[in-house]
């Protein structure tokens, strides 16, 4: 951190002022001015909120695709299919037992089982031809939306969310002063709060495993150097599997997350394979941190602009994106 | 940037030097195939009638041209880019905007002669523009840039309604109509194309063997020597995106002006993979490949509903028969059918030299 000040001075006092303004706007009450010239603060506060748990959401998606981008240099465009996959699967379980947290586990299992399979029997066949890889994966998403068609027809679903987490549960954030002189708090629905913090818990348990133990050592090594680390004796094939049905079982937990806070359709596989492309673009190939920091800023674009520019909210998120490669090609947290 | 250096495709040693050779003349010149497929495609109108000559050739030599500006692009440059269409779609586009539709209150009414200049300079900066974005990384991210440029492309065409009309597109979009010939009449229309695809084919032929064509090759094959023999070896990338964008926005023109109006739906993430489809399963190493794969979708496309259910299966299942097919080819042939086919002929070759005949034993 201090680094940082020392290095980019300039850069380190406008990130502090954007941040005080931003605390500044998400805690003080605001000035009638301020509410006339972009609208209530409510309206501003849940934009926010919004943008934030649907980071949440993306950083689950991209947090697998950005890991196995990094150990195996698979860009795993079938991982979108992945998601649809897991959500339809929470689906058909939450719908079959009614129950919502055995749907997240059926999902994961059965997308890592998925995972373990495409690495056995596709990519292992091919390692270290990239481009070939990408272009299986490709063809694999083709043939997975497809078969997905058939099974699942072109309806919407929605997962039934659990009865103790509907309804709104009431923030300590004032949203307006009533004319009485009470503060009006914020209300946000419980379930998206929930599952943002439960992103949150699993980003940071994907950290400590990467940092603190040995399999993540090992993993980390491998992102760095995969030759020397097989030349030392690890069983590179085995960690490969296990990393390739961590990322796909993650992005099986995402489908369930994303078919309870919005729905699952043909074609959601495609958007959410662009979203973690521009966030892995965006935070850095390879780097969990990179691919929060890149999941929040997209998801909080995305949301405060389909609020404030309503038209052109794509061009932001694609504008960020191309701004980062434009001045960091490699992304904003990646180490090379 | 070193861990995607091997990312680019691969050479592939046979046909580089089968084509040495030819390096001093036309390749196709001696190539009793090449004229007989000439004179076919040339008296094409006497053989096939209208639904034929349009739905299925002129559609195949326009996607196929779409296919050529990313071969070019990948079998040259080594850099596979999935906007292509996106580049195309982007020049219908504007053919739609500046020239006559039914529209009236978007397009501007020029005629045809001047916005179709306009539409393929704008889209040629826009494909350069996407280009010197998707150069300043490597292999597979140049995948993904593009991808995503697409992507945001058509999300971009949906929601905006001042230039692109939303989701409903430009509709009734005016074709040329000059010197007495309706040039969207089935047979005028279907030799402009074919004119067009031949000149796009023999234009990135010639380049091919010219010294910016060689010298992009050589950039694929190893740009940090290319660098330090003097070679600008980013000019040489975003001047080979520049000419694919080029011949991309030809194909959407010609495009817009088969189904007269453009739509969101045309500039899909599908229809931009489907590019890559076409061009991978036709083979990305020599300009005819794309042709030959565009005209087996366009087949599959067009007939596969029949033929699955006359087999007894759900007709709805074309992509999933493209999608097997493509897995196939990038499965058993890294050069597409053409690699194939010329894989096939050396064995037949090598069973004709075998000394004392193979076949006779046993």
């Amino acid at each position: 951190m201090t680094r940082f000040v020392e290095r980019h001075p300039a850069w380190a006092l406008i990130i502090i002022i954007a941040i005080a303004v931003a605390l500044w706007l998400i805690f003080a009450v605001w000035p009638p001015g301020l509410e006339e010239a972009i609208g209530r603060k409510r309206v501003f506060l849940n934009a926010l909120f919004n943008g934030i748990t649907l980071g949440g959401l993306y950083f689950l998606v991209a947090s697998g695709f950005t890991l196995i981008f990094g150990l195996m240099r698979n860009v795993n465009l079938a991982h979108g299919s992945l998601y649809l996959f897991g959500g339809y699967v929470g689906y058909a379980i939450s719908a079959s037992t009614g129950s919502w947290i055995l749907s997240f586990i059926v999902a994961f299992i059965l997308t890592a089982l998925v995972g373990i399979l495409l690495q056995v029997l596709v990519f292992r066949r091919m390692e270290g031809q990239d481009l070939r890889q990408t272009m299986v994966t490709i063809g694999l998403s083709i043939v997975f939306a497809d078969l997905m068609l058939w099974a699942c027809g072109g309806d919407f679903y929605q997962i039934q969310t659990p009865n103790w987490l509907i309804g709104p549960i009431e923030l300590p954030l004032i949203t307006a002063v009533k004319s009485s002189g009470d503060p009006v708090y914020l209300r946000y629905p419980l379930v998206r709060l929930v599952i943002f913090l439960a992103s949150a818990i699993i980003g940071i348990a994907m950290w400590l495993a990467l940092n603190r133990t040995r399999i993540g050592m090992i993993i980390r090594a491998g992102v760095d150097d995969r030759d020397i680390l097989a030349a030392t004796g690890v069983r590179i094939q085995i960690v490969f599997v296990l990393v390739f049905a961590l990322g796909a079982g993650l992005a099986g937990i995402a489908g369930v997350v994303g078919g309870t806070f919005q729905s699952l359709s043909p074609g959601e596989d495609i958007r959410f394979l662009l979203a973690s492309l521009v966030v892995v673009i965006v935070g850095g190939m390879g780097s969990i941190p990179g691919a929060a920091l890149g999941a929040l800023i997209i998801g909080l674009a995305e949301q405060l602009g389909s609020v404030y520019i309503p038209t052109y909210a794509i061009v932001v998120t694609f504008l960020i994106m191309v701004l980062v490669l434009a001045l960091r090609p490699q992304g904003l947290l990646a180490r090379r | 940037m070193s861990v995607t250096h091997d990312a680019r495709i691969q050479v592939h040693k046979p046909a580089a030097t089968a084509q040495r050779p030819a390096v001093r003349g036309w390749p196709d010149i001696n190539n009793p195939a090449a004229w007989i497929m000439a004179v076919i495609l040339l008296i094409m109108p006497l053989i096939a009638n209208g639904f034929f000559l349009i739905e299925i050739f002129a559609t195949t030599l326009i996607l196929g041209t779409i296919a050529l500006s990313l071969m070019f692009l990948a079998g040259y440059g080594g850099m596979v880019s999935l906007m292509q269409l996106t580049i195309a779609g982007f020049a219908a586009y504007m053919v739609a905007v500046f020239g006559i539709s039914g529209n009236a209150n978007i397009s501007l009414g020029w005629p045809w002669w001047l916005a179709v200049p306009m539409a393929l300079t704008l889209a040629t900066i826009f494909g350069t523009l996407g280009g010197a974005l998707a150069v300043r990384t490597e292999g597979i991210y140049t995948i993904m840039i593009t991808l995503a440029i697409g992507a945001a492309f058509y999300y971009f065409t949906n929601q905006n309604w001042a230039i692109f009309n939303g989701h409903t597109g430009i509709n009734n979009v005016a074709t040329p109509h000059f010197w007495g010939v309706d040039w969207r009449a089935d047979i005028p229309f279907y030799y402009v194309v074919l004119a067009t695809a031949t000149l796009c084919y023999f234009a990135v032929e010639y380049i091919s063997r010219a010294p910016f064509g060689l010298a992009l090759q050589g950039v694929r094959d190893n740009p940090r020597r290319m660098a330090a023999l003097g070679f600008n070896v980013n000019a040489h990338r975003v001047a080979a995106y520049a000419v694919a964008s080029f011949i991309a926005g030809l194909a959407g023109v010609l495009q817009v002006w088969n189904y007269r109006q453009i739509s969101p739906g045309s500039v899909s993430v599908g229809a931009c993979i489907d590019v890559l489809i076409i061009a991978v399963v036709g083979g990305i190493t020599r300009p005819v490949g794309p042709y030959i794969g565009a005209l087996v979708f366009v087949l599959l496309r067009t007939f596969a509903l029949d033929f699955l259910v006359k087999i007894g299966l759900d007709g709805n299942r074309f992509r999933l028969l493209i999608g097997l097919g493509f897995l196939a080819i990038v499965f058993w042939s890294s050069d597409g059918v053409i690699g194939l086919w010329q894989r096939w002929r050396q064995s037949q070759v090598r069973e004709e030299n075998r000394p004392g005949g193979g076949r006779g034993h046993g």
